[in-house]
Formats: structure tokens, C-alpha cells, sequence
């Protein structure tokens, strides 16, 4: 893509990048779209009930239904509130949670901007993500939004950290900051997806004392991936850890006084950052575009795989959703500071050793 | 000429931000002028080449420290008219600490152009883009020549951050505690007793 941009000069090149952006938001969008329907049809069967079945078939066209009736309504600000802060709020979340696809390779070549520091990037810009909850919850002027809003903020800080560290495991066994060089590390089958990597480095063989710790390595990068989709889930407000919204106890939290757009707006930045890191655990762990028998080279196929993997993930999600009750608060925070915090980083002390001692694969 | 225009655009932000932040009525509305005025700066530093920098900056200070500022200036109840009045007083030591700061940025700036001159002056020399990039080159340095001023630094944060925790660790005897292990250890055989009191006598647990 980069290449295409170059090759039409500076003019010509930014207006196509910008038309790549465009394209890129409309995927991401219709996907979007789909996964909320799609969200609602698991959860659904999971309870035994039929889900949303009336807007084209099997009530697929459910969320541009919602999409209608969302723009169409009254926009209500409350009299005390902050109104530019009111407004900004949604609008932050909602951008912080698109601009992170810049720097995700979709494809073999396909990414927008194919930087150094894409995983930095990320992480700097879903930081960003925290401001539209605390903003939004305290511009409403109203108790249970600034509750929900310190309540979601510490919790979306708390979860950074076990995030960030699993993230520093997976790079220092790639050796590199580059979200394509991630997928390309796991190119060659399932067994060398950073996933499942404790199997493939017994069938790599090598000296003893090598092979062990790559096997150990492997293990502990097994355990990483799934506190990064326990994480995940916690980052993105998702049940089972959906206490900035705890519709039993705070109403909906920092979204209360929000309606029509202003709420959609913050709904929407929520799936796209949920989407988001289903995309991520598909490329950190799970091979990325790669088939769990070979490398793909063909981007329209590349593509076609991450995305079957990108909603695969999301159906783990969606069970999670089903399945698992809510937990407390005070085990939110237990979990992410007293066991995810010193196991990430005991992990990315055994790692580091691993990469310094037997040159790892960097 | 894009560069240009950003550059232009980003300095113009910042410098705004930096004055509303001072001039600001309520100091919610400061603190974010002061994330406007963080991400405006590493969007300067990505104008500059220096894409680690700018990264860490927003992940340290707009991802962290700005969070916890916004959280201790939302909860405080604060007295606008009583902050405004010792504006004046201060205002002369502010300009001085401005001053000094000022001067700091001159000397540093002509320190580095002087050792352009000639590349062995520096400790450590910047190395080539192409034989590391900016994150290697950063951390070659900090991780050799610097190791310990770099594990000093950590140090003086960790005494901080137990300083904190000791400061404002209190044990309640009356706050009720939960014990994960015991109640995990609690079994039907433990936690349950049944009796069969006689009429008018109860029981004692």
C-alpha cells in the first residue's frame, strides 16, 4: 500500500490515503454492524430466546434499524452540564477507538501506516480512550455517571498495565515493535502461532537445554494470551467486567444522561475497540493472516482469514458474555493488580532471560 | 510543505493550550488543556523523527499521570474565587522559575549545536538511521552508558511509591475483610452444622 501511495506523488498520494482510511472505517463499520447482531443472536441462544428477528432475515439488518432510530432522536443535555465537554466526550471515544486501526495490517501489505512503533501506537492511543469515559461522566453533572466514570477510568488504567507487559513477552520473543513482523514471525503453521509455540519448539528439536526453555517459553506465552483476553475483555467494559456500566447498581454509569447520537457514539467506539482487540489477539497470538498449515501470501485470502479468525474471537467473547456472572469491584481490581501484575512480570522476566541467554529468536 | 502546515498547526495549539491552562477558570477545564498541550508536543516530536519519544509521552503522561491528576482535581471541591486571589502574589516568582527554565533550554540547545561540531564531544554519539533506529538508538544509550542513572531514576520512583503506600496504609480492625482462601477452603462439612434444638432453647454457635 505504501508503495501505491509513493508511486502517485504527495498530492495524489495523500487523497488516496485518505480514501484508504475511508475504506478502511466503512469495513470496519459494517463489521460492527454485524457483530452487534451477531452478539445479540449468540446471547440469545444462549438463553433459549430467538434475538433480534424481525429487520430482514433473521433479523439481520437489526443494527442499522437501531442506527436510524438512534440519529433520529432528541438530543438531550442536561441543564447543569458542561456542554463542549458533553459533546467532545462520545466524540473522543469514538475517534481514539478508529484511529488505532491505522497501524493494523489486515493483509500481507495492507496497512495503512506500516510504522516502527505500531504497538507504542496503540497502546498510546487506546490510553486516550479513558478521557471520553471520565469527561463524558463528569460533564453530566450527575452522581451516578461520575461514579461509573472513576469506577470505568480506574479500571481501563488498571488493565493497561497486564495488557502492556503481556504485549513487552510477545516482542521480545518477535524482537521487533512491527505489528507485520509479529504475523510474519508465525508464518509457518499453528504450531509456531505464539499461541500454541510450546508445541512447536518440540517439534523444532535443538540442544536439550535449548529446546526446554523454547518449551517453557512457549508454555508462557500460552498463559499470556489468555490473561490478554481476560484483560481484553476488562479494557473493553465487556461482561463479565462491565462495572463502569452495572445496570443493577449505577444504572448505566458514565452514559446516563447520553441519548441518541451521543450514546451511539459512545456504543460504537466501544464495539470497534472490542473488535479491535479481537483483531489484536488474532495477530499477537493466533497467526494473524497466516492458515494454521502454511503462510498466506495473497492478500484478498489473508484478509479473508483474519477476518474468520477476528469473528471467532468475538464468538468467545459473546460466550463470555452469556456464560459468565458479573463480578464485583473489588475483585475487578484483586485480579488485575494482585495476580495478572506480578504474573506478567515474572513472565517478562523469564522471557527476557530466555531472549538473552539463548538468543531467542530475535 | 505538509510538515510545515502541521508544524505550524501543532506549535499554534500547544502555545494556546499552554496559556489557557494558566487562564483557565475552572481547573478541569486546565487539565485538559494541559492533555491538549501533551499530545500537541508528541505530535511535534513525531515532526522531529523521534516517534519513541512521542509514544511515550502520550502513554506516560496523557495515559497516567494526566489521568490522575483530572481524578484528584474532578473530586476536590474546590474554591475558584479563593485560587484567583493569589494570582498577583505569585506571579513575579513564576516568572522567574519561567526564566530560569528559559535560560536552561538556551544553554542545552547551544550545548548541542556546538557539539555538532565535532561528534566526539558527546558521550555517547547519535548513531546512524540506518544502523539503528530511533528506539535501539534510545536504548543502547539508556542501557549502557546511562544503566545508572536509568536504575537510579527507578529507584527514587519505587522509594516515592512505598512512601505513598506506607503514608496512607491504615488497618481498620472494624473493616470486614474478605479471605479468598478461606472461602474457597470452606467445604459443606465446615460450613454447615445441624442441630435439633428443643422447643423454647436455641442454639449456641
Amino acid at each position: 500500500m505504501k508503495a501505491l501511495i509513493d508511486a502517485l506523488g504527495p498530492l495524489w498520494g495523500s487523497l488516496a490515503g485518505i480514501g484508504l482510511s475511508l475504506v478502511y472505517m466503512v469495513v470496519v463499520l459494517l463489521t460492527v454492524a454485524f457483530i452487534l447482531w451477531f452478539d445479540r443472536k449468540v446471547w440469545a441462544a444462549v438463553q433459549m430466546r430467538k434475538g433480534p428477528n424481525m429487520v430482514g432475515p433473521v433479523g439481520i439488518l437489526q443494527s442499522f434499524a437501531d442506527f436510524i432510530k438512534f440519529v433520529l432522536k432528541e438530543i438531550v443535555v442536561p441543564s447543569g452540564a458542561n456542554k463542549t465537554i458533553f459533546v467532545i466526550a462520545p466524540i473522543i471515544t469514538v475517534v481514539t477507538s478508529f484511529l488505532t486501526w491505522a497501524v493494523l495490517p489486515v493483509a500481507p501489505g495492507w496497512v495503512l501506516s506500516d510504522m516502527n512503533v505500531g504497538i507504542l501506537y496503540i497502546l498510546a492511543v487506546s490510553s486516550l480512550g479513558v478521557y471520553g469515559i471520565i469527561m463524558g461522566g463528569w460533564a453530566s453533572n450527575s452522581k451516578y455517571p461520575f461514579l461509573g466514570a472513576l469506577r470505568s477510568a480506574a479500571q481501563m488504567v488498571s488493565y493497561e498495565v497486564s495488557i502492556g507487559f503481556v504485549i513487552v513477552c510477545v516482542l521480545l520473543v518477535v524482537g521487533s515493535l512491527n505489528l507485520t513482523d509479529i504475523v510474519n514471525h508465525q508464518k509457518a503453521g499453528i504450531w509456531d502461532w505464539n499461541a500454541f509455540a510450546f508445541i512447536g519448539a518440540l517439534m523444532h528439536g535443538g540442544s536439550p537445554a535449548k529446546m526446554g526453555m523454547a518449551f517453557v517459553v512457549g508454555l508462557i506465552l500460552f498463559a499470556m494470551s489468555v490473561v490478554f483476553f481476560i484483560s481484553a475483555l476488562a479494557e473493553t467494559n465487556r461482561p463479565p467486567f462491565d462495572l463502569p456500566e452495572a445496570e443493577s447498581e449505577l444504572v448505566a454509569g458514565y452514559q446516563v444522561e447520553y441519548s441518541a447520537t451521543l450514546y451511539l457514539l459512545f456504543m460504537m467506539g466501544e464495539y470497534v475497540n472490542i473488535v479491535f482487540m479481537c483483531a489484536m489477539i488474532s495477530i499477537l497470538f493466533l497467526g494473524g493472516w497466516n492458515l494454521p498449515w502454511g503462510e498466506v501470501t495473497n492478500p484478498f485470502l489473508g484478509f479473508l482469514v483474519l477476518y474468520v479468525k477476528i469473528w471467532a474471537m468475538f464468538f468467545m467473547f459473546a460466550m463470555v458474555k452469556a456464560i459468565v456472572p458479573r463480578y464485583r469491584y473489588d475483585q475487578l481490581m484483586r485480579i488485575g493488580w494482585k495476580i495478572f501484575l506480578p504474573t506478567t512480570l515474572v513472565c517478562v522476566a523469564i522471557v527476557g532471560a530466555y531472549v538473552a541467554f539463548f538468543g531467542g529468536n530475535a | 510543505m505538509l510538515q510545515i502546515a502541521a508544524f505550524y498547526i501543532l506549535a499554534a495549539v500547544a502555545l494556546i493550550s499552554a496559556i489557557m491552562v494558566v487562564s483557565a477558570k475552572n481547573p478541569v477545564h486546565s487539565v485538559m488543556f494541559l492533555i491538549t498541550i501533551f499530545v500537541t508536543t508528541s505530535g511535534l516530536f513525531v515532526l522531529a523523527g523521534a516517534e519513541y519519544l512521542a509514544m511515550l509521552l502520550i502513554v506516560v503522561y496523557v495515559g497516567a499521570v494526566a489521568v490522575l491528576f483530572l481524578f484528584v482535581v474532578m473530586m476536590l471541591d474546590i474554591d475558584f474565587v479563593e485560587l484567583k486571589q493569589g494570582f498577583m502574589r505569585y506571579a513575579p516568582f513564576g516568572a522567574l522559575v519561567a526564566l530560569v527554565l528559559f535560560a536552561m533550554f538556551v544553554l542545552v540547545a547551544s550545548a548541542v549545536v556546538e557539539a555538532k561540531v565535532d561528534p566526539h564531544v558527546l558521550a555517547s554519539p547519535t548513531p546512524a538511521l540506518d544502523v539503528a533506529n530511533n528506539t535501539q538508538a534510545i536504548g543502547r544509550i539508556l542501557y549502557t552508558d546511562y544503566i545508572l542513572f536509568f536504575q537510579l531514576a527507578g529507584m527514587v520512583l519505587f522509594v516515592a511509591m512505598i512512601g505513598a503506600i506506607v503514608l496512607t496504609l491504615r488497618h481498620k480492625p472494624y473493616v470486614k475483610r474478605q479471605n479468598v482462601g478461606k472461602q474457597v477452603a470452606r467445604t459443606r462439612k465446615t460450613g454447615v452444622e445441624n442441630t435439633k434444638p428443643k422447643i423454647g432453647e436455641g442454639v449456641s454457635l
